[in-house]
């Protein structure tokens, strides 16, 4: 099972982790700017991005088999799935005025 | 039978002792240990249910007083669901049977196996904590605020039980996924998966996926009530009606992690008592996972007048009529396998086919209940109690005793005593369907669920209902003397006693511990009795020298 661990560097992971540490400051920073309703979409982007850095390299899925991609990619799917038909309720409520 | 026979070395004899017990991580043990846990939970679920139709045989509150009686169904509830209907067919009958149908020695990780029994019994000892403190009273869905804000019971350690169960059951479906995927043996492929295989896959899927988010409502819920920490409360500044999507987005899909294996179980009895291959293996097959699919996408049913706005509602409600589709795929593939099938009408064949009646009457009320208009009508009546329990207990209830009778043999290499498990059959269908049959017309006439006292002219069929409880109830006890006695006194069952096909009947009764003594190669479709019978006439006939 060991020889096809892909071995990353320990390069790539001080890379994202200053990938991480910068969009931290980002996000800091862009929560001093005044961009109305942006600001909340600005904020989730970049957490997005963050949490995409750390699932491929830090639990390093990147290089995973195929089945263990599909298992983590379902589970954002089904979070999806809770998110999004909740969400049907929460913005149509007003529709009857 | 002599006990003085020396049987030879299986799983049962191979060991002696309590140690030998607690510490196994034979598959087979693990199933026995939670065959008595479950066990114990639904006795106990049970005289909940006992004191309830006592309760309900008078209009007066006369035997318990209203909080009381709120705890009594809030434990049942609780102690039924997960404490017994989600484990029982994957804990008992999942967890023996697949690894032998699949022609493996154990599951992928049988250490995590004994683990998730381990969590289930914390779960359990904190619900039984729970009810000896004087119990709990939210009902078994916990709804906020009432949960968190203003009821004085037991609601933090309950919702430790349930978390705790829940964390055992993502266990064995991790299990079940990592075993079925990985320890096939050769010529098992996926379409060659008997049919509760492939239920307990889907069901596994559900588990891995809607059970985080019971444990993180109830997380939520207990951050509420112990820190006052808003989120569902409104004088918190939270939301009510937020608790009920993260409650029912896992609660719903728990149906499925219910019922499938039931269809599972179904399927292998069918087709065992038909002679013949299942109609549409693939469908049928397909049709679980794509019910378990389909199953995350209508939780919001629940909540047709939780002020969930009507649009969403008729979305869920459209979703929701979808499931009838797989569903009835199997019912009508169970019943074209009847169809010219050599039917015979063995016990476990009877609670299959009292399944497949019962399960029709439970889908198609729900069908009824997914209609807005008749949702709202007949909503937390007696209607809706009628048509879970026709689901929950006429039909899982069913599978896992027809299942438990299917496989007993194989489980203890002993029979037990056709006729009185055939009368316990008809008394567990004839008084189930006097207990639930009569709660449809009381909610239909409108008497509301969770009320320990009622209208006069409700009176005659209640009682009705708690009549048809006292059958069911000796329904169930039978069974229970009958396979205690069965595993001293019955008789021996051979390996095959049913005549079926699959690699479980291929093993000796009990099995062995690595159940074969070499691993299996599979050669057959799923159910192929024509090919098997050609094998064995094949192997009977003497080979013709050429002339």
């Amino acid at each position: 099972m060991s020889e096809r661990h892909h071995v990353t560097g320990l390069a790539v992971y001080l890379a994202v982790f200053l990938a991480l540490m910068v969009f931290t400051a980002v996000t800091v920073w862009a929560s001093f700017v005044h961009l109305g309703p942006f600001n909340d979409l600005v904020a989730m982007a970049i957490a997005f991005t963050k949490a995409t850095l750390v699932v491929l390299f830090f639990m390093q899925v990147r290089h995973a088999s195929r089945m263990a991609k599909i298992t983590v990619v379902a589970g954002f799917l089904w979070l999806a799935i809770l998110f999004g038909i909740t969400l049907t309720d929460y913005f149509s409520r007003g529709f009857l005025g | 039978m002599s006990s003085n026979e020396t049987a030879p070395t299986n799983y049962l004899n191979a060991d002696y002792g309590v140690r030998s017990w607690l510490f196994t991580v034979d598959h087979k043990r693990i199933a026995i240990l939670y065959l008595i846990a479950v066990t114990f939970f639904f006795a106990l679920g049970g005289l909940m249910a006992v004191l309830i139709r006592l309760e309900l045989a008078t209009p007066a509150g006369d035997l318990v007083q209203a909080d009381v009686y709120n705890r009594l169904f809030t434990m049942h509830g609780v102690l039924m669901i997960f404490f017994f209907l989600i484990p029982a067919i994957p804990g008992v009958l999942g967890n023996f049977l697949i690894p032998i149908m699949i022609g493996a020695k154990d599951m992928a990780f049988p250490k995590v196996n004994l683990a998730s029994w381990y969590v289930y019994m914390a779960g359990g000892l904190f619900a039984a904590w729970s009810m000896l403190h004087g119990g709990v009273d939210t009902g078994w869905t916990f709804y906020t605020p009432f949960s968190t804000a203003f009821s004085n019971t037991y609601v933090i350690s309950t919702a430790i039980g349930g978390f705790l169960a829940g964390f055992s059951s993502i266990l064995t479906g991790l299990n079940f996924i990592v075993t079925v995927h990985r320890m096939r043996a050769p010529g098992l492929t996926w379409f060659r998966l008997p049919l509760f295989v492939w239920s307990l896959y889907a069901t596994a899927i559900v588990q891995i996926l809607a059970t985080p988010v019971l444990a993180i409502t109830l997380v939520l819920l207990i951050a509420e009530r112990a820190f006052r920490i808003g989120i569902f409360d409104p004088a918190l500044g939270g939301d009510p009606v937020l608790f009920q999507h993260l409650f029912w987005f896992y609660s719903h899909p728990a149906v499925y992690i219910m019922i499938l294996p039931a269809f599972g179980v179904i399927s292998e009895l069918v087709s065992a008592f038909a002679r013949k291959r299942i109609f549409g293996y693939r469908v049928v097959a397909a049709a679980s996972v794509s019910i378990a699919v389909l199953g995350f996408l209508v939780w919001g049913h629940h909540m047709f007048v939780s002020s969930q706005s009507p649009y969403a509602g008729v979305i869920f409600s459209l979703l929701s009529m979808l499931v009838a589709v797989p569903s009835a795929v199997k019912v009508f593939n169970w019943t074209a396998t009847l169809y010219e099938g050599s039917v015979s009408w063995e016990t476990p064949m009877l609670y299959a086919l009292g399944f497949i009646g019962l399960f029709t009457i439970g889908g198609l009320t729900g069908v009824m209940l997914a209609t807005m208009g008749i949702d709202i009508h007949v909503h937390d009546t007696y209607f809706v109690v009628a048509h879970f329990h026709y689901v929950m207990v006429g039909a899982v209830l069913m599978a896992y005793l027809g299942g438990l009778h299917f496989w007993w043999p194989k489980i203890t290499g002993r029979m037990y005593p056709i006729f009185w498990s055939k009368i316990s059959a008809l008394l567990v269908f004839v008084g189930f369907n006097l207990t639930f049959f009569p709660q449809f017309l009381l909610g239909y006439l409108g008497m509301p669920r969770r009320y320990h006292a009622y209208p006069d002219e409700f009176q005659v069929l209640n009682v009705l209902s708690s009549a048809g409880a006292t059958v069911l109830g000796v329904g169930y006890l039978i069974p229970l003397v009958y396979f205690f006695w069965s595993m001293r006194y019955g008789k021996r069952a051979g390996d095959n006693p049913w005549d079926a096909f699959g690699l479980e009947w291929e093993t000796t009764s009990p099995p062995p511990t690595f159940n074969f003594p070499a691993t299996p190669k599979v050669t057959l479709e799923a159910y192929d009795y024509t090919g098997r019978a050609e094998a064995r006439l094949a192997r009977t006939q003497p080979v013709r020298s050429s002339p």
